[in-house]
């Protein structure tokens, strides 16, 4: 298995930083309403995983979910619309932030619920190869999953069933403030080997090494069909959510964070490109995203009169709550 | 004519879409081997692909029904238990509804969730008896509770044909009736069914309650004149039908297995009463407020809407006005 190209790593953990300022510029102007949940400091792990997948190939991703969906190669303009709310938004903004979707590109959805995506990753593909086709899917999923009875049982189901799925656990150290030590009994992979699950870790800052362990585990499971767990360790290096931004919690000391942010995935990236390779992608990046925000900007928001457009995919209409 | 049993028409409607459509396939604990009939000779006509044997992971089987649907498939996830609803209720309301809108329209996830045998089994007591329809029908997840054989294979048929998730309950007390059905049809969803046709008084009964309804028409038959609809889907509700036989009658008792607050019953009577003028205040005959079934059976049926309270309803709105 070869390296993945160093320049399209670099690349997308770059987008990816930038469309997190970019996005978090927005929550405070007021554009982007809810705020997010901001993936900055973890880029390496969706870079490094969506590198290695095929077009085909499907997607679960988080609550903190930008990443994962760009990664897999949705439009960064329409996922800036869709945070904003604009009918040009991939949701046709009915989503927002944490229910982005793709499904043109594989992408199952960003999804709110803690645990929830890897049982709908391991029916999709399940049913998929049903039909004879040859994809596999990842489950993206945070330290805080691993204590979600359902995503065990998923784990259950897909070793049984011999479901080719990627549980890629993104260990930031903290369900929202809750450390891993605290949480978690026993070690996360050792959840997945449990079932009988090939399980390893990685080093999450480091997008050639997330790609490196993705191709290996996905070339055995396209060769057997059996799912793997493969640990990502991260830092986050903002807060859980934007709120946080307002109302400082106090779980994570200076020094952790500065600790944290000193292995940053983008840099990694970089020093692996030439001074003038790096200019000519950060100068596409810019250019992508002062697109994006700016179309995202002028896009029109939904009309009331559509709020419950899509709600029956039979085409049943709902009674509205006039009086 | 040939006999057919609910039983046996559920267990028809399913042979049949599998053998329709190859992306139909059932998941379902001990329907391997049929533990609840339905599902009956399907394992080795179909085989082991289609007829999933799950483990008992109610709440991942019942996601990974919803993943396969968002590809494509058409999965029927059966429940022995009526109350394995509330332990997969995220599963099914905040997932497997909310995708389509979610996502703006980019998916569908159809998907049936098949009870056979819910509400009261006679001594199954509190966590085995429970009769949830109304809550379904409060969320907007497509809900029908067929009353007849012949209902029980169109509506299960038209729900696995449904792009939406449909959440199918087959009354335990419906599950052994018989009728003459000589060649079943799919049932459109949303559509009521007038059972019995009469001038004084519309009772609307859900399920099994049909069957007591028709009961208590008949001994009254003498005295008053009462109209048996039933709804079959609770949502979406056949609202110009039930409208159209209230507006001729004039009077209204629905009987319905719910607890009383919030079941589907007063939605019936606030949406009636918000339209028509009716000669006397509407009555409800339902399970208590907060009901758990009891063990003993004369207990049991004490907190079951039964055919005297019907009585007693249909005797109070035929007296008013």
């Amino acid at each position: 298995m070869s390296g993945a190209d160093p320049i399209r790593l670099y690349r997308t953990v770059r987008l990816i930083r930038r469309f997190e300022e970019r996005a978090i510029e927005l929550v405070r102007s007021g554009h982007i309403v809810g705020g997010i949940h901001p993936y900055l400091g973890q880029e390496g792990i969706a870079a490094g995983v969506c590198a290695a997948l095929r077009p085909d190939d499907v997607v679960a991703g988080t609550h903190r979910g930008h990443g994962h969906v760009l990664a897999k190669g949705a439009d960064p303009g329409q996922m800036m619309a869709e945070l904003c709310g604009r009918v040009t938004g991939l949701n046709r903004g009915r989503g927002g932030s944490m229910h982005a979707a793709d499904f043109a590109v594989g992408v199952l959805g960003a999804n709110a619920i803690v645990g929830a995506g890897g049982a709908i990753v391991t029916g999709a593909v399940w049913a998929r190869r049903r039909r004879g086709e040859d994809l596999v899917g990842v489950s993206f999923l945070g330290d805080g999953a691993v204590n979600e009875g359902m995503l065990l049982e998923a784990f259950n189901l897909a070793a049984l069933w011999r479901v080719p799925v990627l549980f890629v656990c993104e260990n930031n150290g903290y369900a929202t403030t809750m450390p891993v030590a605290d949480a978690v009994a026993g070690s996360i992979v050792a959840r997945a080997e449990a079932f009988g699950i090939r399980a390893s870790t990685v080093d999450g800052q480091d997008p050639a090494a997330v790609h490196a362990a993705t191709a290996a585990a996905l070339a055995r499971m396209r060769a057997d069909g059996a799912p793997e767990f493969l640990e990502a360790r991260t830092f986050r290096f903002d807060a859980h959510h934007t709120f946080e931004h307002a109302v400082r919690l106090d779980y994570r000391s200076p020094e952790e964070v500065a600790r944290g942010r000193s292995r940053d995935p983008v840099r990694i990236a970089g020093s692996r490109l030439s001074a003038v390779e790096r200019t000519a992608v950060d100068a596409d990046v810019e250019a992508v995203l002062e697109a994006a925000v700016a179309q995202a900007l002028a896009a029109a928001e939904p009309d009331p009169a559509t709020a419950l457009d899509y709600l029956y995919a039979s085409g049943l209409t709902a009674r509205t709550g006039g009086g | 004519m040939p006999r057919l049993s609910y039983r046996k028409a559920l267990n028809r409607a399913l042979a049949d879409e599998l053998a329709r459509d190859e992306e139909v396939f059932l998941l379902g604990e001990d329907i391997r081997v049929a533990a609840s009939a339905v599902t009956a000779g399907l394992l080795k006509r179909f085989g082991p692909e289609r007829v999933r044997d799950t483990p008992l992971s109610e709440q991942a089987f019942t996601s990974f029904a919803t993943g396969a649907a968002l590809v494509g498939a058409r999965p029927v996830v059966e429940f022995q238990i009526p109350a394995l609803l509330f332990l997969v209720f995220e599963q099914i309301v905040n997932h497997a509804h909310k995708f389509p809108l979610m996502t703006g329209g980019q998916c569908a996830v159809p998907v049936t969730y098949l009870v056979p045998g819910s509400g009261s089994r006679t001594g199954w007591a509190g966590q085995h008896s429970d009769h949830p329809y109304s809550l379904f029908a409060h969320a907007g997840v497509t809900t029908v509770v067929p009353a007849t054989p012949a209902d029980a294979y169109g509506l299960l048929v038209s729900a696995i044909r449904c792009d939406d998730p449909v959440v199918v309950f087959a009354p335990a007390a419906a599950m052994e009736l018989r009728a003459e059905v000589s060649d079943p049809v799919p049932v459109p969803l949303g559509r009521g069914r007038v059972h019995r046709s009469g001038d004084d008084v519309t009772v609307v009964a859900v399920g099994h309650l049909v069957h007591d309804a028709l009961a208590v028409a008949d001994e009254l038959a003498g005295e008053v004149s009462v109209e048996v609809f039933d709804p079959r889907t609770l949502y979406p509700f056949d609202w110009e039908g039930l409208l159209s036989s209230v507006a001729r009658t004039g009077r209204l008792v629905v009987v319905d297995d719910s607890n009383r607050s919030c079941g589907i019953a007063g939605e019936v009577i606030a949406t009636v009463v918000e339209q028509v003028r009716l000669h006397a205040p509407p009555r409800r005959v339902t399970r208590p407020d907060g009901a758990v079934l009891p063990f003993a059976p004369a207990l049991d049926r004490a907190v079951q809407p039964g055919r005297e309270l019907l009585r007693q309803a249909i005797a109070h709105v035929s007296k008013d006005g």
